[in-house]
């Protein structure tokens, strides 16, 4: 009995670790957001409109839940739930050190990864339950996307599943300490394995924002095109939990990049959780970063650099990391 | 076995859509993600503009044809007096003029930089749109020094401008030219340069020569099919005349080469200027005409190159005060005809970048 409740408590503080981390974000977006744009930002809702986050939320929770009269009334609902819980129960198995971690699986990264593809279901019953002609058009563009660039992301991790022999997570962070370089004491590159894994990291962060709509590569959202996509219909915390699926998923794929490619929680001086936690929102700034910068790609661009360009040099990635192995195993 | 039933798909583009610019209303049959058919419907924010100058006299007429184009309004007041000078054969002292000029070309900057806000905006950039709302400010606080009004400044008269500007104007404008060519720089490496942004719009529904011409097509997306109309140049008004400009001219006419054109006609826009504020005469600023506007009988047409294209006013004249009739040829609303023979056969997100270099205002196509 104690182990259950001893389960359960875990689960819940990573849980709430989670989703405060993605308040955090919702918040830090805005705030950087306004700062590339050359304005303030939200300011009226506590200092420096450090509450807006919460504030938002409430008006959410506050809004009439509207269902469109010909929506399929069960799909409809059940949608916003398969897409928002998959990035729950990833929070589950993501160490944040190496003794913190709610539930230590041997095959993390397979576990995640297979999590993550119940995403495109959810977002396809999202479209196809609106019935509405933006949503689906919305929806079969974000099933397409999720599910031709879940390949390449699949595949750009298995380099390092190579190298380190194991899925599980922990021991693949683990691997990464020390230093690749260095002149006497001193390291210079640290063991991570961006550094013998860079096609691999390249791709990952290519599909990451991909699989997630961020831009460059937000056609399913494409608001001067679809309005919202998928999400056109949904109001009130329906759309909420669209919304915070997405943000969580990205700091899931951001908190999954620092553990396999920039060593995790390892790292000089500092606590090795805040380590983690500084890699994790560098990552987030850079993907917040680029969502500002650049326009949207085309559909069939997205696809053409998906089938011919990406998921080549994922395999050719891989092929390379092999002969590597041999040759200095 | 059967075959699939597939059918078009019906949507609805506006006339309240994220993408379309105004009330412009598109529908669109689609076969899966490619245009089969587009028809836009107009209408929206008409106004019975021409019916109402039959009733006003010429100086209420230029206050309401200044929201005719709500974004370039120097060039409506231009378009609707120019003619009316011509039947009265009224001789524009030269620093009027060239108060017209300047305020023409801050005009054009202003309403090229909404574009490129805009266009940027269509295909999916954020940050440029907040970015040239910054500069476009700057030109309106200039209007707003020499008219009074920042959107519909109601300054040209028949004859000159209203009044002459204040030192204030001439040294913000001579500061705001000097400026303008490194926020230009800045902003074309956010899209000119860019990788995506040239993907989406290089080689994007090219247009031949014929073809634009054929449509009536005028203005940038005219130019970027290579031909050199600019009336500035081909058929110069005003003291256009006087300045040293260039036309820059696209070679494959696509969406990247009517974006681009716009980008360099800022410059020019800031040479001419540059120009007309260095070689400022001095005297009056508006001829001296009767206090109420009255052409003689006749009629008469004049056009004026504005940022979206030809713009001209056919006005006929009875001998009194208010005109008798009054056309506007609407650069937007022609080369709106233009749209759904180019977007056919394209996929939806190239339509937004097709559809944006044409930059309707739709105050002007409904009027």
């Amino acid at each position: 009995m104690n182990d259950v409740i001893f389960m359960v408590l875990r689960g819940l503080i990573a849980l709430a670790i989670g989703l405060v981390n993605v308040i955090i974000y919702l918040y830090v977006e805005r705030k950087v957001f306004a700062d590339i744009h050359v304005r303030l930002g939200p300011m009226r809702v506590g200092k420096h409109g450090i509450l807006q986050p919460i504030a938002d939320a409430l008006k959410l929770l506050l809004k009439e839940d509207i269902i469109p009269s010909k929506a399929d009334r069960m799909l409809f609902v059940l949608a916003p739930v398969i897409v928002f819980a998959p990035s729950i129960m990833i929070y589950m198995v993501i160490p944040l050190t190496d003794n913190v971690v709610a539930n230590d699986l041997n095959i993390g990264i397979f576990y995640i990864f297979g999590v993550l593809t119940i995403v495109p279901i959810g977002v396809l019953i999202a479209g196809w339950a609106s019935y509405s002609k933006y949503s689906l058009l919305g929806g079969l563009r974000a099933a397409a996307q999720q599910i031709s660039y879940e390949i390449p992301l699949l595949l750009s991790v298995l380099g390092v599943i190579m190298i380190t022999g194991s899925m599980d997570l922990r021991t693949i962070v683990g691997q990464q300490s020390g230093s690749l370089v260095s002149i006497g004491n001193i390291g210079i590159i640290p063991n991570w394995f961006i550094f013998l894994q860079p096609l691999g990291f390249i791709i990952y962060f290519i599909t990451l924002l991909a699989d997630q709509f961020r831009v460059p590569f937000d056609i399913p959202e494409a608001e001067s095109e679809l309005v919202q996509g998928y999400q056109t219909e949904y109001s009130s915390m329906k759309f909420g939990f669209l919304q915070l699926a997405e943000y969580s998923n990205v700091l899931v794929l951001s908190a999954v990049g620092v553990l396999l490619f920039f060593g995790g929680w390892n790292g000089p001086v500092l606590p090795p959780i805040v380590w983690f936690f500084i890699k994790v929102w560098i990552g987030i700034l850079v993907v917040t970063w680029i969502r500002m910068t650049l326009p949207r790609v085309r559909v069939d661009q997205l696809m053409t650099f998906g089938w011919k360009l990406l998921l080549p040099l994922t395999l050719a990635n891989i092929a390379l990391t092999g002969f590597l192995q041999l040759y200095f195993a | 076995m059967p075959d699939l039933r597939t059918e078009t798909l019906r949507v609805n583009f506006g006339p309240q859509h994220p993408s379309t610019h105004g009330v412009l209303y598109l529908i669109v049959d689609l076969d899966g993600e490619i245009i089969v058919n587009v028809e836009p419907v107009i209408g929206y924010l008409h106004r019975g503009m021409e019916k109402i100058f039959e009733f006003r006299n010429y100086s209420q007429c230029i206050a309401i044809m200044d929201r005719s184009d709500y974004m370039s309004a120097f060039f409506n007041e231009m378009a609707f007096i120019y003619p009316v000078e011509e039947l009265m054969e009224v001789d524009v002292p030269k620093r009027g003029e060239y108060l017209r000029v300047i305020m023409m070309e801050l005009n054009r900057i202003a309403s090229h930089l909404l574009f490129y806000g805009a266009y940027g905006m269509d295909l999916g950039a954020v940050t440029p749109f907040l970015y040239c709302w910054r500069e476009r400010e700057k030109v309106m606080d200039l209007f707003e020094i020499a008219a009074g009004y920042r959107l519909h400044p109601n300054y040209f008269r028949v004859g000159g401008v209203k009044e002459d500007v204040t030192d204030e104007f001439l040294e913000g404008t001579m500061q705001f030219v000097k400026e303008l060519p490194t926020w230009l720089e800045e902003y074309e490496t956010l899209l000119s340069y860019n990788e995506i942004f040239n993907l989406r719009t290089r080689n994007v529904g090219k247009m031949t020569k014929e073809w634009a011409i054929n449509l009536g097509v005028t203005g940038p997306v005219l130019r970027a099919t290579g031909i050199r109309w600019d009336l500035r140049k081909t058929d110069p008004y005003s003291a256009y005349d006087d300045f040293d400009f260039d036309i820059p001219v696209g070679t494959h006419g696509d969406c990247f080469d009517a974006y681009r054109i716009r980008v360099l006609e800022m410059l020019q826009s800031a040479r001419i200027i540059e120009q007309a504020l260095n070689n400022l005469p001095g005297g009056p600023v508006r001829a001296k005409t009767k206090l109420n506007v009255s052409p003689p009988k006749g009629e008469a047409y004049a056009r004026i190159e504005s940022p979206r294209g030809e713009l001209a006013c056919y006005i006929v004249s009875d001998g009194t005060q208010k005109p008798y009739r009054a056309k506007v040829r609407a650069p937007s609303f022609v080369n709106l005809m233009a749209v759904p023979p180019l977007l056919k056969g394209h996929l939806i997100a190239d339509a937004i970048a097709l559809f944006g270099i044409f930059e309707p205002v739709m105050g002007e196509v409904d009027r």
